[in-house]
C-alpha cells in the first residue's frame, strides 16, 4: 500500500509540513526531511522551486527564488533524494508546479519518483481534466497518488468529480487566497469545513493555508484529517535554517 | 484546418487553461458567459458605440505612398495609432470593462509592462466609475514614469510588482494572486492573448475589430477585401490576433508575425519566442515559452517593452508550428532604423513595437502588385525617451 494511504488510516490528526527544496541552503534538503520525520511529523511535502509560483504568497516565493539562486534544479533534487528511503519511512509528496514537470517529461519524472519513494506529487496548475486525458495512467503506472485541490468556491459537484478522480487526499485550501496571505480563521472558514466535512466523501481532507501554530492546526482539524503547514515553517527556516525544527513542531502539537 | 479556437480552449496543441483550482470557478465563469455575453445585442451597441465615439474608430487604413515607391510594392497601414490612448490595447479594455459590467464586478485588476495597457485599463475604468489597480515591475515603474503618472490621474491605484525580475512576467503573476484572493468581484482584465481559455480567444475577438475593418476598407480601396500579406508585431499578441483574425482561415492570405530579436537571437539578449522557446505553461497557457532546460521561465529582452514577453499567445504559437504563419524576428537597431525611416518618409512617429513590422520591408522582397498591410499597432510617444537616447536627438 502507498505510504500516504497508510498513514491516512493512522487514529490521529495528521501534521504534513511543507519546504521548498534547496532553502535555505541548497543540501538541506535531506537532513529537513530526516529532522521532520524525527519530530513526529506526518507527511512531508518537498517543495521543488518554480521561478513564476502562482498560487504563492511572497514567503514561499521568496524561498523558491533563493533555492534557484541557490542552484536547486529537479535533477539536483533528484540527485539529493537517492537513498533517501535508507533513512526515513515518512509518506513523501512533491510539490511544484507543472512546467519543470513537463520539461523533465512526465513518464521520465514519475519513474525516477517511484525509484527514490516518492509516494505523490500535487501539481496546482495541472488541471484535473488534462490529468486525467493524459496522465492519469502513467502516474498509476509509477504508484503515485495525485493530490486535487479544493477551495471555499469549489461547487458541490466539482468537488464530487475531484473526490472521484482522488485516490488519496484532498487537499482543502482553507480560504481564496495564495499561501501565507491570511492568518487564522473566521466563520467563513468554519462553515466551510463544516460542509465539505458533511458531503462525506470518500478521500480524507487535509487542511492547507492559513495554518500556522496550535489553534490554527487544532481548529482545521476538527473535522479534518489533518492540516498542511508551509509559510509559517519557512518562516522558521529563514530564522534558524535547519535546526531547532523539534521546537517548531512541539509549538504545533 | 481551422486556426481559430476549438471548443476545449485549445489552438492546435496550444492553450487550455493550466491553471491552480483557486482561479477555477472565475475563469469558468467567464467561459461559460464570454459568448453569449458578446452576442447580446445590447453588448454589441455600446461596444460599436464606444469604439466609435470614444476610441475613434474605424481607423483609417492608409496607402503610405512614398514607402510604397521605396520598396516597389503596396503598402497600407491600419492606423491603429490613432486610436484614444495611443494603441489598439484601448479595443480589449473596452470590450472587458462592458464584460465586466455584465458579470456583475465592481473591481478592475490589469498587469502591464510598459504601461500601455495598464493606461487603456485605467482609462475606460474611469469611463465606468469602477475600481482600478494596475499591477506593474517595479523595474518596469521606474523606466516608464510618464505612464505611471497616467494611470494615476485616472484614478487607479498602480502597484509595484516586487517578486522575480521584477518586470511585465512578474506584474502579471501578481495580478493573478490579486485575482486568486479576490475570486467573487474581482475582473481581470488581461492586456493580451495570453493567459488560460478563454482569454486568448476573447481578447482576440475584441481585437478582431482591426481586420474587420481592414477588409472593408481594402474593398473600397482596391476593390478586394483580402491583402496578399498582413504584417504584425507580436509581444504576447494581441494586435496581430486582431489583424489577422478575419484571415486566419483565408490561406490566400499570407500572415507575417514579427518578433523582437532584441540584440540578435543568439545574444542572450533577445524575446524571439518562436525562434527561442519550447513548449511549456507559462500564465495559464500552454504555448511557446522563453525558459531553462529546467523549465524555469526566462526574462526576455527588447527595446520595446510591448515586445518584451517571454511567451507567446498560444494562437501564435500554433500559427508558427503549422507554418501558417511566418515568423520574422527584427533586432532593436534594424527596429529603430525602420520607425525613423517612417517618419521621414510618412510623418508617422511610430511606436517602437510597430517599427519592428515596418523592418520586414528591409528584409523581405515583396511583388510591385502585391497588397502588403502592415498595422501600426500604436504611436511613438511613450517612446520618445527611447528614441531620444538612441539616436542622440
Amino acid at each position: 500500500m502507498n505510504r500516504i494511504n497508510s498513514k491516512l488510516k493512522a487514529d490521529k490528526k495528521l501534521l504534513s509540513i511543507y519546504f521548498t527544496a534547496g532553502y535555505p541552503a541548497l543540501e538541506n534538503t535531506v537532513q529537513i526531511i530526516q529532522e521532520l520525520e524525527k519530530n513526529g511529523v506526518d507527511m512531508i511535502e518537498i517543495g521543488l522551486p518554480f521561478s513564476d509560483p502562482l498560487a504563492d504568497g511572497p514567503t514561499i516565493q521568496a524561498s523558491s527564488t533563493q533555492a534557484l539562486r541557490n542552484g536547486m534544479t529537479t535533477d539536483k533534487l533528484f540527485e539529493q533524494l537517492v537513498g533517501i528511503r535508507n533513512s526515513v519511512e515518512i509518506p513523501l509528496i512533491i510539490m511544484g508546479y507543472f512546467n519543470p514537470v513537463f520539461q523533465y517529461g512526465v513518464e521520465a519524472f514519475c519513474k525516477k519518483c517511484q525509484e527514490i519513494g516518492i509516494d505523490g506529487l500535487i501539481l496546482p496548475d495541472l488541471p484535473l481534466d488534462v490529468y486525467q486525458e493524459e496522465y492519469e495512467a502513467i502516474f498509476k503506472k509509477y504508484g503515485l497518488i495525485n493530490v486535487f485541490l479544493i477551495t471555499p468556491q469549489t461547487s458541490e459537484a466539482r468537488i464530487r468529480e475531484i473526490d472521484a478522480a482522488s485516490d488519496g487526499f484532498i487537499y482543502m485550501v482553507s480560504s481564496a487566497s495564495t499561501t501565507g496571505t491570511k492568518e487564522g480563521f473566521g466563520d467563513a472558514q468554519h462553515t466551510y469545513f463544516d460542509r465539505i466535512a458533511n458531503m462525506k466523501l470518500n478521500n480524507p481532507q487535509i487542511v492547507g493555508f492559513g495554518i500556522s501554530n496550535k489553534s490554527t492546526f487544532e481548529q482545521a482539524t476538527n473535522k479534518a484529517k489533518g492540516a498542511i503547514i508551509g509559510s509559517a515553517f519557512i518562516k522558521h527556516l529563514k530564522q534558524n535554517g535547519p535546526k531547532k525544527i523539534d521546537g517548531f513542531v512541539a509549538g504545533i502539537r | 484546418m481551422s486556426y481559430h479556437v476549438n471548443e476545449k480552449g485549445y489552438y492546435g496543441e496550444f492553450g487550455g487553461a493550466f491553471i491552480p483550482e483557486m482561479l477555477y470557478p472565475n475563469t469558468e465563469e467567464l467561459r461559460q458567459n464570454y459568448l453569449r455575453i458578446m452576442a447580446e445585442p445590447s453588448f454589441q451597441k455600446e461596444f460599436h458605440q464606444l469604439l466609435k465615439d470614444y476610441v475613434g474608430r474605424p481607423t483609417p487604413l492608409y496607402y503610405a505612398e512614398r514607402m510604397s515607391k521605396k520598396y516597389n510594392t503596396k503598402i497600407y497601414l491600419k492606423r491603429e495609432d490613432l486610436c484614444h490612448t495611443g494603441a489598439h490595447k484601448v479595443n480589449n479594455t473596452i470590450g472587458q470593462i462592458l464584460m465586466a459590467k455584465k458579470l456583475g464586478k465592481n473591481r478592475i485588476i490589469a498587469e502591464t509592462g510598459a504601461g500601455q495597457h495598464g493606461v487603456a485599463t485605467a482609462t475606460v475604468c474611469a469611463l465606468m466609475g469602477i475600481e482600478c489597480v494596475v499591477y506593474m515591475g517595479e523595474v518596469d515603474i521606474a523606466r516608464q514614469a510618464p505612464n505611471v503618472a497616467r494611470m494615476k490621474m485616472l484614478g487607479a491605484e498602480v502597484r509595484p510588482a516586487l517578486s522575480g525580475s521584477r518586470t511585465l512576467k512578474d506584474a502579471t503573476n501578481e495580478a493573478i494572486r490579486d485575482w486568486i484572493n479576490n475570486p467573487v468581484d474581482t475582473h481581470y482584465i488581461i492586456g493580451s492573448v495570453v493567459g488560460p481559455h478563454p482569454y486568448p480567444d476573447m481578447v482576440a475577438r475584441f481585437q478582431a475589430v482591426i481586420s474587420e475593418e481592414i477588409k472593408k476598407q481594402l474593398q473600397e480601396k482596391e476593390g478586394r477585401e483580402n491583402p496578399d500579406y498582413v504584417i504584425a508585431c507580436v509581444g504576447g499578441g494581441s494586435n496581430a490576433a486582431g489583424a489577422y483574425y478575419h484571415y486566419l482561415d483565408t490561406p490566400e492570405v499570407g500572415i507575417i508575425a514579427v518578433e523582437a530579436a532584441g540584440k540578435g537571437i543568439d545574444t542572450g539578449e533577445s524575446a524571439a519566442t518562436s525562434a527561442l522557446g519550447k513548449v511549456g505553461i507559462i500564465h495559464g497557457s500552454k504555448t511557446l515559452l522563453m525558459q531553462t532546460q529546467d523549465g524555469q521561465i526566462t526574462e526576455p529582452y527588447s527595446i520595446s517593452a510591448g515586445l518584451d514577453y517571454p511567451g507567446v499567445g498560444p494562437l501564435h504559437a500554433h500559427l508558427y508550428t503549422s507554418g501558417r504563419g511566418e515568423f520574422i524576428s527584427i533586432t532593436d537597431d534594424e527596429a529603430m532604423t525602420a520607425g525613423l525611416t517612417l517618419c521621414q518618409m510618412e510623418g508617422i512617429i511610430p511606436a517602437i513595437e510597430s517599427s519592428h513590422g515596418l523592418a520586414v520591408f528591409e528584409q523581405k522582397t515583396f511583388k510591385p502588385d502585391d497588397v502588403v498591410v502592415m498595422n501600426l499597432s500604436g504611436r511613438g510617444d511613450k517612446d520618445l525617451q527611447n528614441y531620444i537616447d538612441y539616436f542622440k536627438l
